[in-house]
């Protein structure tokens, strides 16, 4: 068994209890979704199939859902999300150092998003519509102002060992 | 009333036309006699309007998809301006762009309704940069190729996979730049419930979806001094190579087609009719001892193998309503490798059974372990009409010249019931002809049962048979047979006799046979075609086939025999529909002492699976066992007739009902966790 498979415990209970409360509806495959991501943290492929047979959705109508939006991910992804706006304004402010940064400090590449022990992930995104706070890094739900490769990599150690505490 | 006829006229090109009950614009405009080109469009899907290639300027509404308006009266419509041709032009080279175009090595090349359109559209430079990435191949599977490389994303196979198979194997993945069609996950088609009909090949444009040649496999045969090679051809099959030899749709060419056949080099030429003949002698005889026996009623068919695998996909209830009959591909397989190798006095082995099938499913078929005899097919090689047509081309033998001629005995003979197999509704007329002189004792004078004649997708009949009422159903579509099912499953109707042919029309319009932009015609004209063989046949009725009758004095005694049942007759079983890991469902570490994985598949889910868990789950903690039992939820264990199924260190456990929940833990699992811990 490999990282992945033991770091999640996929309960049926969980997944028949987020339909039951968003209603056995396929106009609520979303919502269902949205769910079955924030519980699982992406969308894992025995947890689709079996949502398929509960919900009478064809699997290949769900994974075409899944896969149209950029907001469900197939991967499993890490306890932490660190996205950082490359967007224009952000671009100009020189994201791109902090970027290169983070995939150093992590490891990571532009094809490899999630470090090996599942803490984080991360991406870059278009805008976060903190134009003025450029360049901005957000992580889960936090927002970070006016980041610098310095900062950010101070920032992730803070995450790093609240983890180990 | 004067008043509302005028109104149902547009004017095309300033000339006025009439319109009545047209979808949309673009049947008008081809009523009208225009040539208006498509790519995504099909009269018997839903519309899609993807390809942009029907466009014309409508005045107000300026350059539009002609599919996707309604007719309006007064409308005023231009075909041919330079903003439609440019428009039409630019989408076209939009659509090459991202189009792998190795025409010349491409199978579809010659039929491709894209490369077709190149042409008349005189493409003669692509200004935009090709696609960069290329994409997996899928051939894993024995009937269909899917090439996403070459697809131009018109939807039309996802429409007719949903629409009329109701299967939604296919569907659009992923968005934008990077849209794909698939099935889940990217996976195989032979990983997922597809039950190879084809009729995405069907309805396919391009080269994306296209049936696996095995032309190669035939020649290398034929090549090949040491083997003898003899060929079946189905009865669909005969009236469906007219069009690509310029003879009308729905000729009769088996004749020719004979001739052919031995100018290929096969040894022999025969008729899969004769084995359908052979199918109803075994199938008429299981239908009337069921009638005797009360059941299991109704019986159905299992003469097309893409039922089939839906039944054993998706309705294993329905398993032992099977007809356990093998299809005549397969009878003429068993046959010819015992009685025909035998007959010759060559060994199995160096006999080559080729058969030549309007269907892509067959070529599945012929693989299942059921039809072999160690590593040796029944049926070695499948081919469809349109491989056939291919190598008539590529040998050079000119069809239109050669001289009709009859078929080989034996297994040449054949009746007009036997090549009826190959529309809608045959099977079931064939079967009535042959059951009810053999329910009654008396012979049957009008034989044409008109009821359960044609394309429709739902036909059905009811006759009085011994002074009670049989009731007979007669479907096309897959959509439509689970549709069926499901109301058989609910008892809001009863049938003692239902035939299924997966596609539309049945095997005339089967996915191995030409297509063309009007499938339907089409279909109309080789139903017909078959009726009137029928009805210009001397013997007309499978019992009545002299080498038949000769096949059962001296080899199979009477139907339903015991070499009859070792040649004739097959076993059906539950299949897994989609190939995935098991979910994990315990708690935290574990020494993982014994194993337990319960099905959660759809036929398990309904009867209960998920409340075994939860029972089984709560068991587990009260003897504190939580550390030394490993749950898995996984996707059907194939044995759903007895289902909930469960199996436990690798040990199959039927009928896992909630109730039996507690008394499974006890006499299974208990002792296992005791005997570990000790």
């Amino acid at each position: 068994m490999n990282a992945v498979e033991q770091g999640f415990q996929r309960d049926l209970e969980r997944i028949n209890q987020i339909v039951e409360k968003n209603g056995n509806d396929r106009t609520h495959l979303i919502a269902i979704l949205q769910d079955i991501q924030h519980e699982f943290r992406f969308l894992p492929e025995e947890v689709l199939i079996y949502l398929s047979t509960v919900m009478n959705i064809p699997l290949s109508s769900i994974y075409g859902v899944a896969t149209f939006y950029g907001q469900f991910s197939l991967e499993p992804k890490g306890k932490f999300e660190i996205k950082v706006c490359d967007g224009t304004a952000c671009h100009v402010r020189k994201s791109g150092v902090i970027i290169e940064a983070i995939r150093k400090k992590l490891g990571l590449t532009a094809g490899k998003k999630t470090t090996d022990d599942l803490k984080f992930t991360f991406e870059t995104v278009s805008c976060l519509g903190a134009c003025g706070l450029a360049p901005v890094v957000v992580i889960n739900e936090k927002v970070y102002p006016q980041v610098t490769p310095e900062k950010i990599s101070q920032i992730i150690d803070q995450y790093k060992n609240e983890e180990e505490s | 009333m004067s008043d509302r006829l005028l109104n149902k006229t547009m004017f095309i090109d300033g000339k006025e036309y009439a319109y009545d009950g047209e979808r949309n614009v673009l049947e008008v405009l081809r009523k009208a006699g225009y040539d208006i080109p498509t790519l995504c469009y099909r009269s018997d899907l839903s519309v899609y309007g993807a390809c942009r290639m029907c466009v014309v300027e409508i005045e107000g509404k300026g350059v539009v998809t002609s599919c996707t308006i309604p007719p309006e009266p007064g409308m005023k419509i231009r075909v041919n301006t330079a903003r439609v041709r440019r428009v039409r032009k630019i989408s076209l080279e939009l659509l090459l762009a991202n189009h792998h175009r190795d025409c010349t090595t491409c199978l579809k090349s010659g039929d491709c309704d894209l490369q077709h359109l190149a042409n008349k559209m005189g493409i003669k430079d692509i200004r935009f940069a090709p696609r960069q990435e290329t994409l997996a191949v899928d051939s894993a599977n024995p009937s269909i190729v899917r090439d996403p490389n070459k697809c131009i994303l018109c939807g039309a196979c996802v429409r007719v996979c949903r629409e009329v198979q109701g299967k939604n194997v296919l569907d659009f993945t992923h968005r934008g730049s990077k849209t794909v069609v698939s099935p889940a996950y990217n996976k195989k088609l032979s990983e997922v419930d597809c039950t190879y009909c084809g009729q995405c090949v069907a309805v396919c444009p391009t080269g994306a979806l296209r049936v696996k040649s095995d032309i190669e496999k035939v020649w290398n045969g034929l090549g090949d001094p040491s083997k003898k090679v003899i060929v079946q051809v189905a009865p669909a099959v005969r009236v469906a190579v007219a069009e690509a030899f310029r003879f009308p749709a729905g000729t009769n060419l088996i004749g020719m087609i004979t001739a052919v056949l031995r100018r290929l080099g096969f040894d022999k030429v025969f008729d899969t009719t004769f084995a359908a003949d052979l199918t109803i002698m075994e199938e008429a005889a299981e239908f009337a001892d069921r009638l005797k026996n009360n059941g299991p009623l109704p019986l159905m068919t299992s003469c097309c193998p893409a039922w089939v695998k839906l039944v054993e996909q998706k309705y294993p209830q329905f398993l032992e309503n099977l007809s356990s009959c093998r299809s005549p591909q397969q009878m003429f397989g068993a046959v010819a490798k015992k009685l025909l190798a035998a007959h010759y006095g060559i060994d199995r082995k160096d006999l080559v059974v080729v058969s030549v099938m309007p269907c892509t499913a067959k070529k599945a078929e012929a693989r299942r372990p059921e039809f072999r005899q160690g590593e040796q097919l029944d049926v070695d090689i499948v081919i469809t009409t349109q491989e056939l047509i291919k190598m008539i081309r590529e040998s050079g033998v000119d069809l239109r010249q050669v001289k009709e001629e009859p078929m080989d005995l034996p297994f040449g003979e054949h009746t007009g019931a036997g090549v009826i197999f190959g529309s809608s509704g045959g099977v079931a007329e064939a079967a009535l002809r042959t059951a009810v002189e053999w329910v009654t004792g008396a012979p049957v004078k009008d034989i044409d049962i008109k009821e359960v004649r044609g394309v429709e997708s739902f036909k059905e009949l009811q006759l009085m048979l011994n002074g009670s009422m049989v009731k007979v159903a007669v479907v096309n579509t897959l959509q439509q047979a689970a549709c069926l099912l499901d109301q058989i499953k609910k008892g809001e109707c009863d049938y003692h006799l239902i035939e299924v042919m997966a596609c539309p029309g049945g095997c005339i319009g089967g996915a191995g046979q030409p297509y063309s932009i009007d499938n339907n015609l089409l279909r109309i004209k080789r139903s017909q075609g078959l009726y009137d063989i029928d009805q210009n046949m001397p013997v007309r009725k499978s019992h009545e086939n002299p080498q038949i009758k000769r096949l059962y004095g001296e080899w199979l005694k009477e139907p339903n025999s015991h070499l009859a049942h070792e040649l004739l007759h097959t076993g059906y079983h539950s299949k897994r529909r989609i190939q995935a890991r098991d979910v994990n469902l315990s708690p935290g570490s574990r020494t993982d002492v014994v194993d337990v994985r319960v099905c959660v598949g759809t036929s398990c889910y309904l009867r209960g699976a998920y409340d075994f868990i939860g029972i089984l789950k709560k068991e587990i903690e009260a003897h504190g066992l939580g550390g030394s039992v490993d749950i898995k939820g996984t996707f059907c264990l194939e044995h759903c007739g007895k289902g909930p199924n469960i199996m436990i260190d690798g040990e199959l456990v039927h009928h896992a009902v909630p109730e039996r929940a507690r008394e499974i833990f006890d006499q299974y699992i208990l002792p296992k966790c005791k005997k570990e811990v000790g």
